[in-house]
């Protein structure tokens, strides 16, 4: 066991001060969100019972805080091997857990995902994301992705992709989507960019193929590599059959979107990304949310309608304003000096975990600092996206900021293992 | 392993450029673009507004004649409605079926969430009865608002009567201001005096979720305005005048306008046949307007404003006056009672005078008269002549207000005609016509045409010895006077030395032995009325019969004119119900009973037929 005084001194307590500030920021603004006009008075002292107060969102909050800070506190004094040491354990466990939730989860907003403790409901989904990280990191640590080897390479797929497709089947689409973000971190590892460049092209094609007549779609790409093959007498010679591959590859995606849009997608997605394109295509379902919700932003000007203020919020034309659209409510108050800082306290938080990322010395650091990064950053940019309507409405919290006790413990957890293990690098030069 | 550090500013650079993208973003939807916050506040805010207490109108001795009362609409919410039980209630309503379907359908089409109004201005007697059953049909509630009442069973006409705004009027700029299902002043002094009437509306913004519940003020307030309620209405009319008037027209088509010569105010407005004010107000208010206006009788028609007729021998008195200003006869000039000119009315005395021509209504000396102003040598060319001569007599004609509208407050009112020679050059051609053409006017027949408020203000004209004032209804507007064009005096052409010569004339024709009007006589009383008859020719039927007269002659108090579809000569009738009438307002009561006996009943009793 590590001395807490050494332990203090080495802490990255940059990272914790960030950290709350946006708890503490977030915390007000579930306050808000949660403030109804009419009961103004359920503030800690109005002498309301503990059964009373439990109904308000923020006092709840409050008390996932709290446990947040227990939490770090055991998370840092514990062992910084034991994640190293551990992780295949937990991995496992987490999988298992994940197998038995459907099963004995009572459904709550269409999905069987939710556990219940006592008075506390609990995601298993959420914490999924720290463990498969600490799982790929360690597994990662242990061979080397850019030899090429395919038996390492499938089964670091496997270990990534078994989570979200339990989770799938949970039916918690955001939640499982939130796995793509290890390509980020696989990518700083030595994965082939070509995957993210191969990826990226298929989502633009998809887009584009919603978007645009199919027929001048895959007119303009044959053209374009018709030109590429015609003037360039190197990949005529060399790369023709893959030119080939590709282009019914790509004409084949443009075909069969309305397949898999009509087919594969469920109803709900399907709108989901109907109104992305065409916010007035659904105006009172799921546009409503969409167009409600930039409103609310909308209407906060430079300066925000003030605290406790919101019209959009308060009155509930925001819906699930104080978890998943909680940008709303930071937006309609605080204006866009608001939004501005939030963004930028995402990008120092962001940017500080890359730094500390950096510094680790072993693979399994700096793979699960990456790992932390992504995952801070694909509910950064999915939440914040929807809200504004550049990304599809998909049920993911506001990281800190949303509230919510299974969303608040996960990044907790997920950001302070990084800590104590980053606590600990200097001694890892000796291990 | 070095190469790959490198990526580590791929991965920083990917977390910028989303970060620069949603901070552009959110700075142009939250920054530049101002839709949203209007699209905020338009979720948000919804305006209540407040009408205000209708004004009141009262007639000239403060009486009360229209009040509101409130009455009860049924209001349906569409989709509220559940497995309607339609026979139990088209029974609690006393409606039929097809009228409630069609009912619920205009609602529906008009919204499904917003209530509208099924069944309109029910009385609280009719609420009682439905509104314990009501709870047994969801979607339906009961409004209550204020709506007009009135005191009194006669001037209908004048009053005019208060409605629903139409979607045709919601159209107009004019009417932006009103919602549908509104009330509004559609005729008579409602619809002229709808801007006062209706004082000023009241909006209150009120903050609402997302169901609709309502969350309190908008800014404290900042925004609402109190309603103010109408002002009143201080009309001229004597109702008790009114009343009488209405009782003597009875069973009789035609008009009474009797006015205060002094000031214009008009203290009687009676049009024949009449209906009763209440009839247009509550339950049912539709159909009984469609039974009004498919009368063939034409009660809403306001006679005394917008019908036009000849006006007979009562136009000498114009006629006389103008021939006199320009000097072309004198009141002692003589005229023969040449029949070869003209038919007279009866064999009298020789018009030796003005006087005894008046009395007599001789029509060939009024001819001789009006000769006299058109054809003056103003040219060789006698078609000229006749031409110049009668624009000028024709500008003098108008100056006593006839062939345009005097001004009165309704809209509804004609301004007649006096034919111009324009009017004539196209009728028969440039230089086809001479004064033989255009005589019949001399004797006010022809192509003339005035209204009998016009006539009323002829004899207010000539009992004030020259000038008028525009005769209106509101001598009072809430703690004000009348409007301010009210006030103001219209002199006529004519020097008031010749309206002193013409004056002796009519008296005679009341009180002097053989005249026209006797019937009319108040010598009894002490009362000196001077008047003139009137019958006007009629192509369609039996003669029009006109009175128009002012009393006391010296002082006048009250201008007035008769006129009764049918009935024959001026005299008969016309002349002793201007003589009652006349009685009622300067004495307060009618003593003549035998007369007033005599003129009940229809026209046909005073013609004699030849």
């Amino acid at each position: 066991m590590a001395l807490p005084a050494r332990y203090s001194r080495s802490l990255d307590w940059v990272t914790v001060a960030i950290f709350a500030l946006m708890v503490g920021l977030g915390w007000l603004n579930v306050y808000a969100a949660s403030y109804s006009p009419e009961a103004p008075a359920g503030g800690l002292f109005s002498g309301l019972s503990f059964q009373e107060l439990m109904a308000f969102d923020w006092f709840k909050q409050i008390l996932w805080i709290g446990t947040a800070v227990v939490l770090i506190v055991v998370l840092v004094v514990i062992d910084y091997k034991a994640y190293d040491t551990f992780a295949f354990v937990l991995y496992g466990g987490m999988i298992l857990l994940l197998i038995i939730t459907p099963f004995i989860a009572r459904p709550i907003g269409g999905s069987r995902s939710w556990l219940e403790l006592g008075p506390m409901r609990l995601q298993p989904a959420e914490f999924a994301k720290f463990v498969t990280a600490l799982a790929v990191s360690r597994y990662m640590a242990s061979i080397n992705l850019r030899q090429q080897n395919f038996r390492d390479q499938a089964v670091l797929a496997g270990l990534t992709l078994l989570p979200p497709v339990l989770i799938l089947a949970a039916n918690e689409t955001g939640q499982a989507l939130v796995f793509a973000a290890f390509l980020l971190a696989y990518f700083r590892e030595g994965m082939s960019p070509l995957i993210l460049v191969i990826l990226a092209a298929a989502a633009i094609i998809l887009i584009l193929a919603l978007l645009v007549p199919k027929l001048w779609l895959v007119g303009v790409f044959t053209v374009i590599l018709g030109a590429i093959l015609a003037f360039n007498n190197k990949v005529l010679r060399h790369h023709l059959p893959v030119s080939v591959g590709v282009w019914a590859v790509v004409v084949g995606m443009v075909f069969g979107v309305d397949f898999f849009f009509n087919n594969v997608l469920q109803p709900h997605q399907r709108k989901r990304i109907e109104v992305l394109i065409n916010p007035s295509a659904d105006p009172l379902g799921v546009g409503w949310n969409v167009t409600q919700s930039k409103i609310a932003i909308g209407s906060g000007g430079l300066t925000g309608k003030g605290f406790l203020q919101g019209t959009q919020t308060k009155f509930d034309f925001v819906p699930a304003q104080s978890t998943d659209f909680i940008f709303c409510t930071i937006g309609e108050e605080w204006g866009w000096l608001g939004t501005t800082v939030v963004i930028v306290l995402f990008m120092v938080l962001l940017g500080r975990v890359l730094y500390v990322a950096e510094r680790q010395k072993s693979v399994f650091g700096r793979t699960y600092g990456y790992c932390v990064a992504s995952i801070l950053f694909f509910h950064f940019a999915v939440n914040i996206g929807m809200t504004i309507g550049l990304a599809p409405v998909v049920g993911i919290p506001l990281p800190l900021f949303s509230y919510g006790g299974s969303s608040l413990w996960s990044f907790t957890v997920l950001l302070f293992i990084l800590l104590a293990i980053d606590a600990y690098r200097k001694q890892d030069l000796v291990r | 392993m070095q190469y790959l550090e490198g990526r580590k500013y791929v991965v920083q650079a990917l977390f910028l450029v989303v970060a620069l993208v949603f901070g552009a973003r959110l700075f142009y939807i939250q920054v530049l673009d101002g839709s949203y916050k209007l699209a905020a506040d338009r979720n948000t805010l919804q305006r209540i507004v407040q009408v205000p207490y209708r004004g009141l109108i009262y007639d000239r001795n403060g009486q009360l004649l229209v009040q509101n009362t409130p009455v009860y609409d049924l209001m349906v919410v569409p989709r509220e409605v559940k497995q309607l039980d339609t026979v139990r209630f088209c029974q609690l309503l006393q409606l039929p079926l097809e009228e409630v379907r069609e009912g619920l359908q205009t609602a529906r089409a008009y919204s499904r969430v917003k209530a509208s109004p099924l069944v309109q201005n029910l009385s609280t007697p009719e609420l009682a009865t439905i509104q314990d059953n009501l709870i047994d049909f969801p979607g339906f509630s009961i409004k209550a608002r204020m709506a007009r009442s009135y005191k009194t069973e006669n001037m209908a006409h004048a009053l005019g009567y208060v409605g629903a705004i139409t979607p045709a009027f919601l159209e107009k700029p004019k009417y932006a201001k009103y919602l549908p299902g509104d009330n509004l002043g559609i005729t008579g002094l409602e619809s002229f005096y709808e801007s006062v009437l209706m004082g000023r509306r009241g909006v209150q913004y009120r903050m609402v979720n997302v169901r609709g519940i309502e969350k309190g003020s908008f800014r404290n307030g900042e925004f609402d305005t109190l309603s103010v309620a109408g002002q009143d209405l201080h009309t001229s009319i004597d109702i008790e005048l009114q009343k009488y008037g209405e009782l003597l027209m009875q069973g009789k088509r035609g008009s009474i306008v009797a006015l205060d010569p002094k000031t214009g105010e008009i203290l009687a407005l009676v049009s024949a046949p009449m209906y009763e004010p209440s009839i247009l107000t509550g339950k049912g208010m539709g159909n009984r307007y469609m039974e009004l206006l498919n009368n063939p009788e034409r009660p809403l028609f306001n006679r005394p404003l917008m019908a036009t007729y000849p006006p007979g021998s009562v136009f000498k008195m114009v006629n006389e006056l103008v021939a006199l200003q320009m000097g072309v006869v004198t009141p002692d000039t003589p005229f023969d009672c040449n029949w070869k000119l003209v038919r007279c009315t009866h064999r009298h005395e020789a018009p030796r005078n003005v006087t005894l021509a008046i009395k007599n209504s001789c029509n060939p000396y009024f001819y001789q008269v009006m000769r006299a102003s058109v054809l003056r040598g103003r040219s060789t060319n006698r078609f000229e002549d006749a031409r110049l001569g009668l624009g000028e007599w024709r500008r003098q004609v108008m100056s006593f207000g006839l062939g345009s509208k005097l001004g009165v407050d309704m809209a509804s009112e004609k301004k007649g005609m006096i034919p111009s020679p324009e009017f004539y050059d196209k009728a028969y051609g440039y230089h086809r016509w001479g004064y033989k053409t255009v005589y019949s006017l001399s004797i006010g027949q022809g192509e003339i045409g005035i209204t009998g408020l016009q006539m009323a203000n002829i004899m207010a004209t000539i009992a004030n010895r020259g000038y008028y004032y525009t005769p209106h209804f509101v001598r009072g507007i809430g703690q004000g006077g009348p409007r301010a064009e009210y006030l103001q005096r219209h002199v006529t052409t004519v020097d008031p030395k010749y309206f002193e010569t013409v004056i002796p004339g009519m008296q005679a024709v009341v009180d002097g032995r053989g005249g026209t009007g006797n019937f009319a006589s108040l010598a009894q009383f002490g009362i000196s009325v001077a008047g003139k008859t009137g019958t006007v020719q009629n192509p369609h039927g039996d003669d029009h019969a006109t009175f128009a007269a002012f009393a006391p002659a010296e002082d006048p108090k009250i201008a007035i004119a008769v006129f009764i579809e049918n009935a024959g000569f001026g005299g008969t009738s016309a002349a002793p119900l201007a003589s009652l009438m006349i009685e009622k307002y300067l004495r307060g009561k009618v003593v003549r009973k035998n007369w007033e006996y005599w003129l009940q009943g229809s026209a046909d009793k005073f013609v004699k037929r030849r």
